[in-house]
């Protein structure tokens, strides 16, 4: 199944990429190349069969744990701020979201 | 040491830490050294210096092996993959997005490291986020293939493996999410390992695809990354939380152990038709020394090999599609300068901030996430990707370790995929089934190829045998001198 112009225009909003006409029409050509190839993996019978998100079931005897939930890490306010783009009196600067 | 004139940049990373050590030479006038290399270098594999805090780590260094309270590896430098983010470099992960970021933490690799001895030289480049096969995807510019120029070093730790066959570091981290550290290994004629997923934390690697991601060590010999491997791994349950509750390990313990009895699985699916024919003959040879050396070569079958390229391209874009929408322009990194509203800053910065590979696979994630397409790719991806985890265990069965080429072929020029990414995708074809399994994977030097370009031999382990893996590449690597081999000029 072949991709459109329409579902490149659709996805690029999905993940908030401003894409020019011709940049548009190279994402459109080269993913369609790419799902050449995903036509052999329809074809594949799955049924009963565990999707698998994590090689760590299959590693590991003991499972993942989960650790206390109790603050851990100092306010490091400046530092986690020092590379931003727009910052005010400690605050992340955004444009206007409510009118 | 059995040379004493032997250069600085010469020596592996068990011969520098002796030495210091030993008090030969100093870690500053090592550091030194190294850091005039590196900084001379035109060849794009550093993306970032701090030669303050390199020479304090290296001074600082030299006062606990004045007292012998250094750590393993005191003394001895490393280059960073600029995927590890560090307090004391810029860290970029070979994206605009990033220029000019500053951590305000280390990654635990580089914590790690550090407390073992290690001091820092710089950051390596390497593909935008990890995403590529050549280092051609790097915001920053290619990376030259130090045996020939004009040809890519692998990818996407390109500059991890440039930079040690180029003598300017004895060592580097690297990642690997589908074949990232072994891939540019064999291409540059160096070694490096993917320890077991979950052994190494992922605290602090810039993220690309979670389920996959994973770091290990590069560097000339089995025996040095077996050094650099021990000192990564170990359990970081309160950063990590897919770091396996495993015990840290002495990887060099096993290293010369017996290889009689050894049995060798060779997947026909690794030997087909797009194999070059050179790259065939490298590998067939170093499979050879390992069969004088005791082992036996056993068929087997990964039968689903084929459909890892499709599944992988699935999974990962998904995963990156995810990881990747941090960027924002909001907390960090780059924000374009004219914008209306809020959408259309996030829509600029993004189109600005980010390569056309990076946009590609941003897309791809979205699109098989998106409502409608889930079932069909994104979960028909991650059963087919059980099945291949299966593939491995029924093959295990019958062999110890399995061996096969790193890549197709010898490394390409740069520029000569430009604009089609599928062929690097097929070119990912050895290294994405062990990727999607968890497994460790090794590369280790088999030989030359086509153009006299080194080739690699793959060695995937089952869960947790990377000791064995590093056993099966230092035995051939006492019997070979391939690793030893420099490229011309260096």
């Amino acid at each position: 199944m072949a991709l459109t112009a329409q579902d490149i225009a659709r996805v690029a909003h999905l993940a908030r990429l401003e894409l020019p006409p011709e940049e548009s029409e190279r994402a459109l050509s080269q993913i369609n190349g790419f799902f050449g190839l995903v036509a052999q993996m329809a074809a594949v019978p799955t049924q009963g069969i565990e999707p698998m998100a994590h090689s760590v079931e299959l590693a590991a005897a003991a499972a993942l744990r989960l650790r206390e939930d109790v603050a851990s890490e100092p306010n490091q306010r400046e530092a986690n701020q020092q590379s931003a783009p727009a910052v005010e009196r400690g605050l992340f600067l955004v444009p206007k979201v409510i009118e | 040491m059995s040379n004493p004139s032997k250069s600085l940049h010469d020596m592996s990373v068990a011969e520098l830490a002796a030495g210091l050590k030993a008090r030969r030479f100093s870690a500053l006038e090592t550091a030194q050294h190294f850091l005039a290399r590196a900084q001379a270098d035109r060849s794009g594999s550093f993306l970032a210096f701090n030669p303050e805090a390199t020479l304090a780590q290296a001074r600082a260094s030299d006062a606990r092996l004045a007292t012998g309270t250094g750590g393993p590896l005191e003394g001895v430098p490393l280059g960073h993959k600029d995927i590890f983010v560090t307090r004391d470099f810029a860290t970029t992960a070979g994206s605009k997005m990033l220029e000019g970021y500053r951590s305000p933490f280390d990654a635990t690799v580089v914590s790690r490291l550090a407390d073992a001895g290690m001091v820092t030289l710089g950051k390596l480049n390497c593909d935008e986020f990890a995403m590529g096969s050549g280092n051609e995807n790097s915001a920053y510019g290619a990376v030259n293939n130090p045996w020939d120029s004009r040809r890519v070093p692998g990818g996407s730790s390109g500059g991890s493996a440039a930079a040690i066959a180029a003598r300017l570091v004895p060592a580097a981290t690297g990642t690997d999410t589908g074949g990232s550290i072994r891939q540019p290994a064999s291409f540059c004629g160096i070694t490096g390992i993917k320890p077991t997923y979950g052994r190494a934390s992922r605290y602090g690697m810039i993220a690309y695809a979670s389920s996959l991601d994973q770091g290990g060590p590069m560097a000339r010999s089995a025996e040095d990354c077996a050094l650099l491997l021990s000192a990564m791994c170990g359990p970081d349950p309160d950063r990590d939380s897919t770091s396996l509750d495993v015990p840290a390990e002495d990887f060099s313990a096993k290293l010369n152990d017996d290889l009689s009895g050894l049995r060798i699985g060779i997947a026909k699916e690794f030997f087909g038709e797009g194999l070059a024919a050179d790259v065939r003959a490298a590998v067939d040879g170093a499979l050879a020394e390992l069969t004088r050396l005791g082992a036996t070569l056993v068929p087997i079958s990964l039968p689903r090999t084929e459909l890892a390229i499709p599944v992988y391209y699935i999974i990962a874009p998904a995963e990156a599609s995810s990881n990747l929408s941090r960027y924002d322009g909001v907390k960090f990194g780059h924000r374009a300068k004219s914008y209306s509203d809020l959408e259309s800053m996030y829509k600029k910065t993004r189109a600005e901030g980010f390569g056309s590979e990076v946009k590609r696979r941003i897309m791809t994630g979205t699109y098989v996430l998106s409502h409608g397409y889930y079932d069909a790719y994104y979960l028909q991806a991650q059963k087919i990707r059980r099945m291949i985890a299966q593939d491995f265990q029924d093959a295990f069965g019958q062999c110890d370790v399995i061996a096969g080429p790193v890549a197709p072929t010898v490394a390409w020029e740069i520029g000569q995929n430009a604009g089609d990414p599928v062929a690097d995708y097929l070119a990912d074809i050895f290294t994405l089934p062990a990727s999607l399994a968890g497994l460790p994977g090794l590369s280790v030097p088999a030989g030359f190829g086509a153009h006299n370009m080194p080739v690699g031999l793959q060695l995937i382990g089952n869960y947790f045998q990377e000791a064995r893996l590093l056993n099966v590449a230092h035995r051939l690597q006492q019997v070979s001198d391939v690793h030893l081999r420099k490229p011309e000029g260096v």
